[in-house]
């Protein structure tokens, strides 16, 4: 049995879980926690202190597992070990909160440079008033103009898919640029 | 679509930059705690920019360029409400006292000092409103953001230059071993003397900041001279965490992967 890994990382309270909740064929193997920090509390009540952990079955022989970073900073010792060999990383974005772009933007260079494979990046919660556009996003993130920048729903299956799709459609088109 | 958020997150030069960008057009208000302003873009240009409700007349406006002596200004201003500024531009460049071109520069060095004031804010709120255009009556001026920016971002890199010496201002500063003797040798600023006044490693850097009612920006400009003169040391807290080492992904051969990748895009179309 082959096994592949993707990560999907991202600020605080950005939609990692429910990301891979989407998608999963198991229940998602969380290690969710009630949140300690008042000022963390104020934003959501439970988050994820080692990493998420979901399951695609591809074939008899191909399994596709989706880890969840901590998205809280002091657990990024936990980031490094997860991108251990991943084929390709989604940077969640919580569309409505650019006060967390800064750190969405340290944490796309941080995996980055722990291994540089494809990545895409999803802003996320489009389905909410007062979001950002993708473009305003993209100049926020100072992002290159290849990366893709996907709008997403991570609680829609169908949103979730799509950025999945993109992530590997991308690695797919570097190695065809890497056999050029 | 709403573009808004703190100036801590997403400065004031950034801001220019996505206007600049994507050639935005709108007002784009910020505010801080008893202060606001507004700049007005069209399709990625500065054309208008206002502190607080009132506009700067542009009898003021040229008559601290001394194109209008300050009788002239007097009667303008006194008969501010009979006309417009544009109506006001037009009598002047018709009655030969000024030049279209000199209206125009003088405006924009107005709206330009308004701009170099909001580099210095580094906290605060803004909000950017799609197509809302400056008053009718006002003055537009059409101005490139790049130059602008350049200078912003020159600032902001003192800015960053500053809190990478600073990281935080929840830190302590102390004297050095031998301050006096090198006390002696220095002449400090009144602002200087005020912040050496408080150190203490009981005092974090920001109680002294606001113990002396300055800015991040001001206290950090004072404390980074303090720091690089050696009279002050910073007392840092705890150690910084380590730097990550990129590591190596284990090789799969590429047919093999490009094969893999291609099983994992058949199957999540189907989920």
């Amino acid at each position: 049995m082959q096994t592949v890994k993707m990560v999907v990382t991202g600020p605080f309270n950005s939609g990692k879980t429910e990301f891979i909740q989407s998608v999963s064929e198991i229940d998602v193997v969380s290690t969710d926690r009630r949140i300690s920090s008042i000022g963390e509390r104020s934003i959501k009540e439970i988050t994820t202190v080692a990493m998420d952990f979901g399951r695609i079955t591809v074939d008899d022989d191909l399994v596709l597992y989706l880890f969840g970073t901590p998205g809280q900073k002091r657990f990024d010792f936990m980031w490094e070990i997860l991108s251990e060999g991943m084929l390709g990383f989604v940077v969640m974005v919580d569309s409505t909160r650019p006060e967390t772009f800064r750190e969405a933007r340290f944490i796309l260079e941080t995996f980055r440079a722990y291994a540089p494979t494809p990545y895409v990046v999803a802003a996320n919660k489009q389905d909410q008033d007062e979001v950002w556009d993708s473009i305003d996003i993209r100049h926020a993130l100072r992002l290159d103009p290849k990366v893709k920048l996907l709008p997403c729903v991570a609680t829609s299956k169908e949103s979730v898919k799509q950025v999945l799709l993109e992530l590997l459609y991308s690695i797919l088109a570097e190695m065809e640029n890497n056999k050029n | 679509m709403a573009l808004r958020g703190r100036l801590q997150d997403f400065t004031f030069v950034q801001i220019l930059n996505l206007v600049n960008l994507a050639h935005k057009t709108g007002c784009l208000i910020v505010e801080k705690p008893g202060q606001k302003a507004r700049v007005f873009f069209r399709e990625g240009k500065l054309v208008y920019a206002i502190f607080g409700n009132e506009p700067v007349e542009l009898a003021r406006i040229l008559n601290k360029a001394r194109i209008l002596s300050d009788n002239q200004a007097r009667v303008v201003i006194q008969h501010g409400n009979e006309f417009s500024d544009k109506a006001l531009g037009l009598m002047l460049i018709n009655s030969g006292l000024v030049s279209r071109e000199v209206i125009l520069s003088n405006l924009q060095i107005h709206y330009l000092e308004i701009i170099r004031q909001l580099f210095t804010w580094i906290e605060g709120y803004f909000e950017f409103e799609n197509d809302t255009l400056p008053p009718a009556d006002r003055i537009n001026i059409r101005l490139d953001l790049e130059n602008i920016i350049l200078e912003g971002s020159r600032q902001m890199r003192e800015w960053e230059t500053l809190k990478d010496e600073i990281p935080s201002l929840e830190m302590a500063l102390k004297f050095t071993e031998t301050p006096r003797e090198k006390l002696r040798k220095i002449n400090l600023t009144v602002e200087e003397w005020r912040v050496i006044s408080y150190v203490n490693p009981r005092n974090t850097m920001r109680q002294i900041a606001g113990a002396n009612r300055m800015n991040e920006l001001e206290f950090r400009r004072i404390a980074l001279g303090l720091l690089q003169a050696g009279l002050v040391e910073i007392v840092r807290p705890g150690k910084l965490p380590a730097e990550g080492a990129p590591r190596v992904i284990t090789p799969v051969k590429k047919e093999e992967k490009r094969s893999l990748v291609q099983r994992l895009i058949d199957r999540i179309r189907t989920l």
